[in-house]
């Protein structure tokens, strides 16, 4: 088993995605919501360059040391009367998740974001076994009412307006005054917040995800702008963090480089609303805190990734800042990826864990403008490794065969300059031809769907030349 | 001093679609003291073969490349595009071949974009040109990202007599040309590049200058089809004062 994605529909969903109205108003809000705020916040904070780098070296410092530091975490964390749960793949991380429940007669649990949890599709998993698993940050709360996944790692709900919102509160929030105000943000967020309130005082496990987990003290760190991460540490009396193999940090210092690194490339601010420090169970004395407290590791194929040509993805911290400035998933949004990791670095990460068959069309879903790898805190080289997936996608024959056939041939006449330069005078003279007669062109039909060809000379640069000689 | 030897080149869509960009390249370049050549056994920079994974057929078209051009003091392309991929992607694609990677290396560093070179090797700071028209200019993704040329056209394009250039908002995103990917994605490609356009129609400027032919030949395809009388240019055109040429674009 491995995530779970559905991106070879990609080109239909884009297209479907293109034609939906309230999707496109949605992802029109990117550049003033997340591009213009990131800029001004690095703007404001010039030794941001220095972080970066500092943070690259301690990512691949981190990564080239795994074994170690995961094994040092795992000492921690049992030293502080935790207990480690290694999941090899997304069943396991499941099956892990259930056991701790069944053991201490969980049947309520309450779930602060986690991608890795959409990941392993924990939800379905816990509900059919009996188990309610109720999403607590807004965003989370909105898709599992609705029964949708999220659109985006950081804004899961981006692609939906406050009207849809309200609609399904209406819908779904039962026994409440059919004439009350919903429409805005407050309102919606009061309601919530008054249904979620009893979940949180009535569960009895609380699911988290970790932004970093550290090595030299067996926690986590977890940041969201709601605070509902601290409750959901604070009041079930078990805690349940699941996260990925990646997340490991060696120091608490070096925890705080990234940090500074995540807010302010993610949302644009300077540090995000709450930042908790959560590791091992309550300890005698002190007044709150979980029972129970456990970390499901998930591996789900990035140990394969280490050492080879997608290593550098396993440096991303999530911040969003790719997605936020893709022109691709500005035009399509998050679920055309058929993945819950979207936009570039869905593009390289869904192939390598959900397998490449499986998630075929999102490396081509790129103009390698380049974009991704510029804004990226963590300088990871997403354009060379979308050309290494569709380098592996050539030479497993995995591309469509005209793509293919139309590809070889014109290498064969790219490779001999004289056969070449005779095709190429006889291609400019049918594309003046067509251009005057709108005829359509062999292979780039795709092309003149949604373009005319420009007036065409009739003759290629290199006859004139040898007619005409130098200026 | 002795006037270097400049080899150029031509890039397949200049060969196949706009042969006056390849023209005033020279004049340029002429008029920047270069003794400058054109090298009947080029075809492509083999790209399209990169981009789509077929990295034999990319490999061996470098090679050819390199073979080609290696006794120029100076590779000079009138693309940011296909020169990122002589300067940045030649080394990278050759670094495991043995016999190969030190001379794609030493090759790459002799590579240039056209604009770029005028201005950071050549020391031009002005031409002599006339263009009366409001224009303004298009970063393409490979020449800002890949070749760092920003400033370079902006300060010649303001020695041309006649002409204004304003700069395009966002002008950091991507037209959604990508090669292989307009022809792959063509609906979304198209609608990347509705954006740029709505961007270009908020400076009031009819004339959109760009130094890669990908990027003008699909938002001028474009602008055609959704009838946006905008008028398309090559800015080596502008800047060699050739513009007898009817620009791309207009709707005829």
């Amino acid at each position: 088993m491995s995530l779970a994605a559905t991106s070879r529909g990609f080109a239909a969903a884009a297209r479907d995605a293109l034609a939906d109205p309230a999707l496109q108003r949605a992802l029109a809000n990117i550049p003033a919501g997340f591009q213009v705020k990131r800029r001004n916040a690095l703007a404001e904070f010039p030794e941001w360059r220095d972080l970066s780098d500092a943070a690259l070296a301690i990512k691949n410092h981190t990564l080239a040391n795994l074994d170690f530091y995961l094994e040092a975490f795992e000492a921690r964390v049992k030293e502080s009367g935790g207990q480690m749960h290694w999941c090899r793949d997304d069943e396991e991380a499941r099956e892990a998740v259930l056991r701790i429940c069944e053991r201490a007669g969980v049947k309520r649990a309450i779930k602060s974001k986690t991608m890795v949890a959409e990941e392993i599709a924990l939800n379905p998993y816990l509900e059919s076994r009996g188990i309610e698993c109720v999403e607590n940050d807004m965003g989370e709360y909105v898709l599992q009412l609705r029964r949708e996944a999220p659109s985006h790692i950081i804004a899961p709900i981006i692609h939906l307006n406050r009207g849809q919102i309200a609609d399904s509160f209406r819908e779904l929030h039962k026994g409440r005054d059919a004439a009350r105000h919903l429409e805005s943000a407050r309102e919606l967020l009061n309601e919530a917040r008054a249904v979620l309130r009893e979940k949180f005082l009535a569960a009895e496990a609380g699911i988290t995800g970790a932004n970093f987990l550290i090595a030299e003290t067996g926690s986590a760190a977890i940041v969201t702008n709601e605070g509902n991460a601290d409750l959901t540490v604070t009041l079930p009396r078990v805690h349940i963090v699941v996260a990925s193999i990646e997340k490991l940090v060696p120091t608490i210092p070096e925890t705080w480089v990234l940090l500074r690194l995540l807010a302010r490339f993610a949302t644009g601010q300077d540090i995000t609303a709450y930042t908790t420090f959560v590791g091992g169970p309550k300890r005698s004395g002190e007044t709150e805190g979980p029972a129970e407290f456990h970390v499901v590791l998930l591996d789900n194929g990035r140990a394969r990734m280490l050492g080879g040509e997608f290593h550098d993805m396993l440096r991303c911290i999530r911040c969003g800042a790719c997605i936020n400035h893709c022109p691709v998933y500005g035009a399509v949004g998050g679920h055309a990826y058929g993945s819950v990791y979207p936009g570039p670095m869905g593009a390289v990460l869904t192939p390598a864990l959900a397998g490449l068959t499986n998630a075929a069309p999102l490396p081509e879903a790129s103009s390698l403008c380049g974009r991704c790898e510029e804004v990226c805190p963590l300088q990871i080289p997403i354009p060379r490794m979308l050309r290494a997936w569709r380098t592996r996608e050539f030479s497993q024959g995995l591309g469509s065969l005209r793509a293919r056939i139309a590809l070889r041939l014109w290498a064969y006449f790219a490779k001999r300059p004289a056969l070449y330069h005779a095709a190429a005078n006889i291609a400019a003279r049918f594309l003046r031809i067509a251009a005057r007669l709108r005829l359509p062109l062999p292979i780039l039909s795709a092309w003149t769907k949604t373009r005319t060809l420009p007036a065409a000379p009739g003759e290629t640069f290199q006859s004139l030349y040898k007619k005409r000689g130098k200026p | 001093m002795a006037r270097p030897k400049v080899g150029l080149f031509v890039t397949c869509l200049v060969d196949l679609l706009r042969p006056n960009v390849g023209f005033a390249a020279l004049k340029l370049l002429g008029d920047a003291g270069c003794d400058t050549a054109v090298p009947r056994a080029q075809t492509c920079c083999g790209q399209p073969a990169y981009n789509s994974g077929d990295r034999a057929d990319a490999a061996a078209i470098a090679r050819r490349v390199i073979e080609t051009f290696e006794t120029f003091d100076y590779v000079v392309a009138p693309s940011g595009s296909c020169a990122g991929m002589l300067r940045v992607h030649f080394p990278a694609l050759l670094a495991d071949d043995p016999d190969w990677a030190a001379r794609a290396n030493a090759f790459a560093a002799r590579c240039h974009e056209l604009i770029s070179f005028l201005v950071n090797v050549r020391g031009v700071t002005a031409v002599a040109a006339r263009c009366d028209a409001s224009a303004c200019y298009h970063d393409s993704c490979s020449s800002l990202r890949e070749m760092r040329v920003r400033n370079e056209p902006r300060k010649l394009l303001a020695t041309v007599s006649g002409l204004t250039v304003s700069d395009i908002p966002d002008a950091e995103a991507c037209c959604g040309f990508g090669g292989a990917f307009c022809v792959k994605y063509p609906d979304v490609s198209a609608r990347i590049g509705g954006d740029k356009l709505d961007c270009v129609s908020r400076t009031g400027a009819g004339l959109v200058l760009a130094a890669d032919l990908g990027c003008l030949v699909h938002l001028a395809g474009l602008a055609a089809r959704q009838n946006r009388a905008y008028q398309f240019r090559h800015v080596a055109e502008v800047l060699a004062d050739e513009t007898e040429t009817p620009p791309m674009g207009t709707p005829s």
